[in-house]
């Protein structure tokens, strides 16, 4: 895998124009936060800043994607943080995380204002049931759709059935389940010396745009 | 107790925002447990349909941490669980991406892909059983949750959001 130099902050990694305006950068993530919808950001993602804008190759994508994956929070803002800044540098963080949750957060905002005035009503608690319910097949098919390769190895097997087991059974804090499980996750795949590690890629997607 | 409670909103997103490894489903339980159990500032049923709200307004679907906020403490919670939730991680992520490619050459960091995979599996799954406990309450819901699994899964090219409208709408007719 070749080396990806960070760009200078005041300069874009690529853009016939030349220098992305923070404008341009707000405007780009303001569409994306308004149209994607059930944790598909990432698919809008790409379209958007790789097929359409060309500010990004598709290695350079997956790379701000698999820095996105690997930290804590979520796909959608922290790639809006990361391309950002690679972009326009910090200032250009800040309105491509503004712009991706602006949308979203006006509308919701509504929405709860709405819910928290009509909590007692029947239609909506009706409604609202229905999309619960609804969330849960979404759920399970990011979930599955992202999954099924750990579901070859009895190995990485086992680590999901460890994690579920005591969230879903044991009711044990997240906080103590990723200080035990991901250390030994981590040291059951350490490096072995006499080992050559070809980079595996195709495990990337590890976690939903939500 | 609204300053304690102001702290508190902000206190609870920001640990979520940190522990939020894997993304939003896997925080759900922590979320639940935290929002539900630890400090009852909601019912089963209210942090179900507020995480229902969330997947109507587009854009990232744990917004709806907003909506938490605000119930607790209106306009004031709304922002402070907006910041919370948000803002640890989002610096995190941008801190982070500035030196990660001086770890290119590790195959530690490969170790941590690769060991945190099958975690992160772990833990959605555990995100999306936390919601079917308090959304699956008969069979009718389970009939919902099982069509929207099946065009999703199945038929890719779908859009959630017409299945989560679609949802609501019978909802209306077949969960009153």
């Amino acid at each position: 895998m070749t080396e990806q130099p960070v760009a200078p902050a005041t300069a874009p990694e690529k853009s016939p124009a030349g220098k992305v305006s923070l404008f341009e950068v707000f405007l780009t993530f303001l569409v994306i936060g308004a149209v994607s919808f059930g944790g598909g950001v990432v698919a809008y993602l790409r379209n958007s800043l790789v097929s359409q804008k060309k500010w990004l190759d598709e290695e350079e994508f997956l790379a701000a994607l698999e820095i996105s994956q690997a930290l804590p929070g979520l796909n959608a803002t922290n790639m809006s943080v990361i391309v950002g800044d690679r972009l326009r540098g910090p200032l250009g963080s800040i309105v491509g995380f503004v712009g991706m949750t602006l949308p979203g957060g006006l509308l919701i905002l509504v929405l709860g204002i709405a819910y928290v005035s009509n909590n007692h009503n029947s239609y909506v608690n009706a409604a609202l049931a229905g999309v619960g319910a609804a969330s849960v097949g979404l759920l399970a098919s990011v979930t599955l759709q992202i999954g099924h390769k750990q579901l070859e190895h009895l190995l990485d097997i086992a680590i999901v059935l460890v994690t579920i087991v005591m969230v879903s059974v044991f009711h044990i804090s997240l906080v103590i389940v990723l200080l035990t499980v991901g250390p030994v996750a981590i040291f059951l795949y350490r490096p072995h010396k006499d080992r050559v590690h070809a980079a595996d890629r195709t495990g990337l997607d590890k976690k939903p745009a939500d | 107790m609204s300053d304690h409670t102001d702290l508190n909103i902000l206190g609870v997103f920001s640990l979520l925002s940190i522990l939020a490894v894997g993304g939003g489903t896997a925080v759900l339980p922590e979320m639940k447990a935290l929002t539900v159990d630890v400090h009852h500032w909601l019912s089963d049923d209210q942090f179900r349909n507020i995480y229902g709200l969330g997947q109507l307004a587009p854009g990232p679907n744990m917004l709806m941490v907003i909506v938490i906020g605000y119930h607790v403490a209106g306009f004031v919670g709304a922002a402070l669980a907006f910041v919370g939730f948000f803002a640890p991680a989002s610096i995190i992520a941008w801190g982070t991406s500035r030196i990660w490619n001086h770890f290119e050459g590790s195959p530690w960091r490969l170790s941590v892909q690769r060991g945190f995979a099958p975690l992160v599996i772990g833990l959605m799954t555990a995100g999306t059983i936390s919601i079917a406990r308090t959304a699956i309450t008969g069979w009718i819901p389970v009939v919902f949750a099982v069509v929207v699994f099946c065009v999703l899964y199945f038929r890719h090219r779908v859009n959630p959001a017409l299945m989560i409208l679609a949802a609501a709408i019978a909802g209306v007719f077949l969960l009153r």
